[in-house]
């Protein structure tokens, strides 16, 4: 199956790990893999800051990038959800977008993944924009093929970690006050490794953790489903 | 800066800690509920959803109807096309009641919260007592609610004791049952007194005119069936068909406000005293307030007149748990009031609180008659007086790819000069490899 990799403006600047284990993980499905190298950026930042003008503009050339009859897939609920929702709100065509883990379940349906190489005990993150995508429990359910990957229940699993794009940024002191509460649970069962399947939750709960002095790993999903191939 | 950073820095961390665990608790309560009240919880809320939305587009039928049945009932129905004129009628149904010096009670209502009603009661030489315990702590202290259900989230028992301590109600104590008979030995004596009671209004069916309310005090019966004259103040869209329509909403209702399964009391106000009745009020007036409900029900807000005040998007909302009502600087406070606000009042005077939301989503997934709350938010933001300068020139970067690879290189490097992102978080780092050029040198 031939798939297109959208691979989200963070992966871009920051997490090009991330994008290589979701070409890792995809093809280790037997999809073969294409990126369109004129994408850019999905749109989301001004649509959510309201600038709809400039957020159609760029969606119509993300659209344009792609090709209308390959699933586009992504290791990002909140991009996902902005070309199936969000585009929508603009006036155009939802192209067909599927989550990675919503991709893996919902369209490749692997019966069983390889095992990590040694336990891991983790906690999940459950990211905002799933929630759009109605992924519910989807992403844990991947999670959960992995054998030695042992997923911690927290309290409170389904409270934002208060990134919220560029309200990380006009709301900084809001933000930290839900992130801190959400590190406070994440961090309730001493996990070796945070895990979630959005590079904005975990760049902002990495650099939260870090900078208030706790102790926590950070993994995309991609990068585990990709450390036990 | 912000007004919610203000608030949430400003905010004692012992209140910022009761509200959080106040909300998740009622978050998680409401849950709990919901299963055990319905077999099929969500598709409760559809149902609760559709008959909300058919009286939105029957609503002019459905009020004449109303009006009808209460004019019937023997209620006099007064129409209020604004704040003002409410307040005014309001005001001249007091004072033709009692008159200057009189004490009117008031049962807890959002309606006269919107229009500023006790300033205006208390301006024409009325006594104005609140006698919902948190709505009178608040006004004790003249303070404002910080909770559409629960007005006095923000303080404590020992804050509450502190003010009645101050007010001549009792000694000191921390323990909450001596505090509330303090509060209700005080009370007692102003129910006795009032000539007028007002109330707000859960439910009113044009079906036959009846009035709807909810509460947990009693002091919503005290307040609607002492005094001679009941009025009772309801928005344009708090009608609903059927009676037969009530189990649904006041499960929904409770359940989601209080995580209750049914309120303490129900009340089903039918009209004033009958020769016969051994209580009861001799004059009942119900007066509907559309005070911009009608502009918001031709606009693209119109669903968020669906909602029936339960409060659960409050509690459910991560914002609110960490900032608490009063950051709003609105009476409708969080996710609600962020839509409702600007939606009554106009984008340009409190539209940037639609700003303050991570677009969770916690909103729509809690709300009993699913208002599509995120996406209004949206939409509102985009109607909002912004500089577009920024955004034209991300969207500059994003229109070609080697200007999108020039802004994301230079982003790991930008992010290393002082901003609000590192004021309280380390600055992210490029980790790894760089995606685009393994990607070129595998092929």
């Amino acid at each position: 199956m031939r798939v297109q990799l959208l691979l989200t403006c963070l992966c871009d600047a920051f997490y090009g790990e991330v994008g290589i284990a979701s070409v890792r993980v995809l093809e280790h499905l037997g999809c073969e893999v294409a990126f369109p190298k004129e994408q850019t950026c999905c749109g989301q930042p001004p649509f959510n800051a309201g600038d709809w003008a400039s957020a159609r503009a760029i969606a119509e050339r993300c659209a344009g990038v792609f090709q209308e009859d390959l699933p586009i897939v992504t290791p990002s609920a909140s991009c996902a959800a902005m070309l199936a929702e969000g585009y929508p709100m603009l006036g155009l065509d939802a192209p067909q977008v599927f989550e990675l883990c919503q991709f893996i379940d919902e369209v490749a349906k692997p019966s069983s993944w390889p095992s990590l190489p040694s336990p891991v005990r983790a906690v999940f993150h459950r990211s905002c924009h799933g929630r759009m995508l109605h992924l519910g429990a989807v992403q844990e359910r991947v999670l959960g093929l992995v054998p030695n990957l042992t997923l911690e229940p927290i309290e409170d699993a389904d409270q934002c970690c208060g990134f919220g794009g560029a309200f990380s940024v006009t709301h900084g002191g809001t933000s930290v006050a839900i992130g801190s509460a959400k590190l406070d649970a994440l961090g309730a069962p001493t996990p070796e490794r945070v895990v979630s399947g959005d590079a904005g939750c975990l760049m902002h709960l990495d650099g939260l953790s870090a900078r208030s002095g706790r102790v926590l790993k950070f993994s995309h999903v991609a990068e585990i489903l990709a450390e036990a191939l | 800066m912000n007004q919610f950073d203000d608030y949430v820095k400003a905010l004692d961390p012992d209140v910022r800690a009761s509200v959080r665990k106040a909300t998740t608790n009622v978050a998680r309560a409401r849950e709990r509920a919901l299963s055990v009240l319905f077999e099929d919880a969500e598709s409760a809320r559809l149902r609760a959803m559709e008959v909300k939305s058919h009286v939105l587009d029957n609503l002019r039928g459905y009020l004449l109807r109303l009006e009808e049945r209460c004019v019937h009932n023997g209620i006099v129905v007064h129409w209020a096309s604004t704040a003002d004129e409410a307040r005014i009628l309001i005001g001249e149904l007091c004072l033709g009641a009692g008159g200057v010096g009189e004490t009117v009670v008031k049962a807890k209502s959002m309606a006269t919260e919107e229009i500023h009603l006790n300033e205006h009661l208390e301006g024409l030489g009325l006594e104005v007592v609140e006698t919902d315990l948190g709505e009178f702590v608040v006004q004790l202290d003249h303070d404002t609610p910080s909770h559409i259900v629960a007005p006095i989230i923000h303080k404590d028992r020992h804050s509450v004791s502190e003010t009645f301590q101050r007010e001549g109600l009792g000694p000191q104590s921390s323990d909450p049952a001596t505090l509330a008979g303090q509060a209700r030995d005080f009370l007692r004596e102003k129910f006795k007194r009032a000539k007028v009671g007002i109330s707000g209004i859960n439910f009113a069916i044009a079906e036959t005119g009846r009035l709807v309310l909810v509460e947990n005090e009693g002091n919503n019966r005290l307040s609607t069936t002492a005094p001679k004259v009941h009025i009772a103040v309801m928005g344009i869209e708090k009608v609903l068909p059927r009676e037969s329509d009530l189990p649904l909403f006041l499960k929904l209702l409770a359940g989601s406000a209080t995580g209750q399964l049914l309120t303490v009391y129900t009340h089903l106000i039918h009209g004033p005293r009958k020769a016969g009745d051994l209580d009861g009020p001799d004059e009942v007036h119900l007066v509907i307030l559309d005070n911009g409900r009608s502009k918001v029900m031709n606009g693209p807000y119109r669903e968020i007149l669906r909602c029936i005040r339960c409060g659960a998007c409050l509690n459910a909302c991560p914002v609110y748990r960490a900032s608490s009502g009063h950051a709003y600087g609105h009476v409708y406070s969080g996710p609600l009031g962020a839509v409702l606000g600007p939606a009554l009042e106009g984008v340009a005077g409190v539209g940037t609180i639609a700003k303050a939301s991570t677009l969770c989503g916690a909103c729509e997934e809690v709300c009993p008659v699913k208002i599509p709350i995120p996406a209004m938010l949206l939409k509102l933001r985009s109607e909002l007086k912004q500089p577009r300068a920024p955004w034209l020139a991300f969207q500059q970067a994003a229109s070609s790819q080697r200007a999108w690879s020039l802004a994301t290189a230079s982003l790991p490097v930008l992010s290393s000069l002082p901003n609000p992102w590192t004021a309280n978080r380390e600055r992210p780092q490029r980790q790894g490899r760089d995606f685009r050029r393994w990607w070129d040198e595998r092929a």
